[in-house]
């Protein structure tokens, strides 16, 4: 039997090609990866009028076949049929901006000369028509030699025309052409002069609405909505979070409670209570946040304030050697490390990248969010200390600030030693603004909270459970503490020796062990060591809060803070850098790194903090 | 009257068009990045907003599409006012 036709989306970035995908498939999307290479995988399913299901599969938006980045190099080698894990396309449904003929047919001519079946989705048709523009679609498709279907995806419009137009193409199928390169100027002549015939009238582009970017690129009003998006952004990350993370915490608590009470006293009840629930409970909790910095990246990245944000930056971040590409990224970072260092695969210039992977990780991300709000909860008391500004979101802010601080100083050195290279320079597409489909972005963030989900579920319900396994046995002898006699007691011991100079207790080293799975582990261990290190009947019912701020003098709370800042406690970015960079070499700077600053941070925090008596 | 100079002399909201770009002094990376972004010979352009400050990147119009780019790239284009 022949495998379901598999139909290649591709097209620039910025034609709408993601819109276009979701109007297709709906949610029924798989993300992956393709082996060997980070770039993400986005496959779905949709049917040919005939009721047949084919497989569709988005490619990476690219501007050529000569592949610039390694995302580009992904489509390459897609649409020929040479990439590992993918059998070459039955046909392509080109994708192209219908106000950016000129620039987005060189592209589609690239496509359309290699012979596969190929359907053009002339999509935007309605910002066209809002910008003047009379476009035939029956002259290009004349010109192009293949159907051409008008669209506008993020209305849903056009959806059954393409699955007729595509059914029709790929049942007559031919055998693939390969041609030469072409030569560039050749191209940008043919897709001008097509798009001149396609055109029936236009106004001037000059015309086209341009009073957004007035606003948002005033040399006075853009700093200062740039600054207020942001505030918002990390504001909103705990304000609104408040009411879901509440609901969740009581449904473990009772959960907790149910379970307490169900199963009898001994090794399961402790194992499901202080374990599961009690661990991974932990990490879901801050399932909100990340979801509402999710929510506010793919916000501004659907709506096209995201490139004019880096426009805003480019300047600053020129200042320690990198340019406004490094911007998208590392804003990603602060959600988490793993998709800003992918997403660094659109910086062109290798040292600017290699840069950028390197001090992503000093991005607060949401990973550092439940270390950050536990220890901050039990140490830094709530009071004002301004008009709205809470001592606690200040300290919050502060750390911040750090990483932020630290990974400029990082950047500065590393451009002038390891990363040495010529000046980069500043190119991108600034998008047509967009009102963002709300399905669209809630696709997007179901993605993301079911990527969290599998994480909570997988990597740290397994490192929960070992740890716990390890805190746990072999069990207590009479008048013994359930830690001394445990084998993770004794490893911690060992590691405690090297971490008691920077304040920290043998507790925190027992934490800092699993937490290199991910950082918030750290949290979720400190609270199953102090659960099964309890033996006080009346304290059982504590939180984890509670127990620190009896345990940890503030010197050692603090340092622990600023550790948080710098280590590299998460095996995921560092596999992430392994395949981003090709190697060891760079994971092993980095961890090394970072661990350096790290303990030299923890340590004068803490050294500081006990001079100054606190 | 039509004048001739770089574009990153051009003053904002200019119309012009482009009349020469030094490829050899871009190199080949940054000059295939330019064409993928529409800066040829003959094609439109207007540059329309500096950056804060600095004035530099700048956002210039290309066709029907709005490009950031430095001024160091825009020094090697030769533009004629309309």
């Amino acid at each position: 039997m022949n495998p379901m036709p598999l139909i290649a989306v591709v097209g620039n970035p910025n034609a709408g090609k993601s819109a276009l995908f979701n109007m297709l498939t709906g949610a029924r999307q798989k993300v992956g990866n393709y082996p060997g290479v980070t770039v993400e995988r986005k496959a779905g399913r949709f049917s040919f009028p005939d009721g047949r299901p084919v497989e569709l599969v988005d490619l990476p938006g690219s501007y050529s076949l000569d592949p610039a980045s390694p995302d580009e190099a992904v489509t390459r080698d897609v649409v020929l049929g040479k990439q590992a894990g993918e059998r070459l396309p039955d046909g392509l449904l080109v994708v192209l901006d219908a106000t950016n003929l000129d620039n987005h047919l060189r592209f589609a001519l690239e496509l359309i000369d290699l012979g596969h079946p190929a359907v053009v989705a002339l999509n935007m048709v309605d910002l066209a028509r809002r910008d003047g523009l009379e476009i035939s679609a029956e002259r290009l498709s004349q010109a192009l030699g293949v159907p051409v279907v008008e669209t506008v995806a993020v209305r849903r419009i056009g959806k059954d025309a393409i699955a007729e137009a595509l059914a029709s193409e790929v049942l007559t199928r031919g055998e693939v052409k390969s041609t030469a390169p072409h030569d560039p100027r050749s191209l940008s002549t043919r897709a001008r002069a097509i798009a001149a015939t396609a055109t029936l009238s236009q106004k001037p582009a000059a015309a086209a609405a341009g009073w957004l970017d007035r606003v948002a690129l005033n040399p006075v009003a853009g700093p200062l909505i740039f600054a207020g998006i942001m505030f918002l952004m990390f504001q909103a990350v705990f304000a609104w979070s408040e009411a879901p993370v509440a609901l969740i915490e009581g449904g473990l608590l009772a959960m907790q409670a149910g379970a307490t009470s169900l199963l009898p006293d001994g090794v399961l009840r402790s194992l499901v209570v202080d374990g599961i629930l009690g661990g991974v409970g932990a990490v879901v909790v801050f399932l909100p946040q990340i979801l509402i910095l999710f929510f506010f990246i793919l916000l501004l990245e659907a709506s096209g304030y995201m490139v004019r944000a880096a426009f805003l930056m480019d300047r600053l971040m020129a200042r320690v050697g990198l340019s406004g590409h490094a911007f998208i990224p590392l804003l990603s970072s602060f959600a988490c490390a793993i998709p800003g260092i992918m997403a660094t695969r659109t910086i062109a210039d290798p040292k600017d990248r290699l840069t950028t992977i390197l001090i992503a990780p000093l991005m607060t991300c949401s990973a550092r969010l439940p270390v950050y709000a536990v220890i901050i909860a039990a140490f830094i008391p709530a009071t004002a200390v301004g008009p709205g500004i809470g001592l606690q979101g200040l300290v919050l802010f502060g750390l911040y600030a750090m990483g932020i601080l630290g990974a400029m100083g990082v950047a500065l050195i590393l451009r002038r030693t390891v990363a040495r290279g010529a000046k980069t320079g500043f190119m991108m597409e600034m998008p047509k603004y967009q009102i963002p489909r709300v399905g669209d972005i809630a696709l997007g963030l179901w993605q993301r909270a079911t990527i969290f989900l599998k994480r909570a579920g997988g990597i740290i319900l397994v490192s929960t459970i070992v740890l716990w396994a390890l805190l746990s046995f072999p069990q207590p002898k009479p008048g013994q503490s359930a830690l001394d006699s445990s084998i993770a007691g004794k490893l911690a011991t060992g590691l405690a020796t090297v971490v008691e100079p920077i304040g920290f207790n043998r507790e925190i080293a027992l934490a800092l062990i699993p937490a290199m799975a991910a950082r918030e582990v750290a949290v979720s261990a400190l609270a199953t060591v102090y659960s099964i290190e309890e033996t006080d009947e009346d304290k059982q019912s504590q939180g984890l809060i509670e127990r620190l701020r009896g345990r940890w003098p503030l010197p050692t709370a603090l340092a622990f803070l600023m550790w948080f800042v710098f280590a590299p406690q998460c095996l995921s970015t560092v596999a992430v850098t392994r395949r981003e960079t090709n190697g060891w070499k760079w994971p092993a700077f980095m961890l090394a790194y970072l661990f350096g600053l790290a303990y030299l941070a923890a340590g004068a925090t803490f050294w500081l903090a006990t001079w100054a008596g606190l | 009257m039509a004048t001739a100079l770089r574009l990153d002399l051009l003053p904002m909201r200019t119309d012009a068009t482009i009349r020469a770009i030094d490829w050899a002094s871009l190199g080949t990376a940054d000059s295939r990045r330019l064409r993928n972004l529409g800066f040829d010979d003959g094609v439109a352009v207007q540059p329309l907003h500096a950056a804060p400050v600095s004035q530099d990147p700048i956002a210039v119009r290309v066709g029907r599409m709005t490009v950031a780019i430095r001024r160091a790239h825009a020094r090697a284009m030769t533009v004629e006012t309309n």
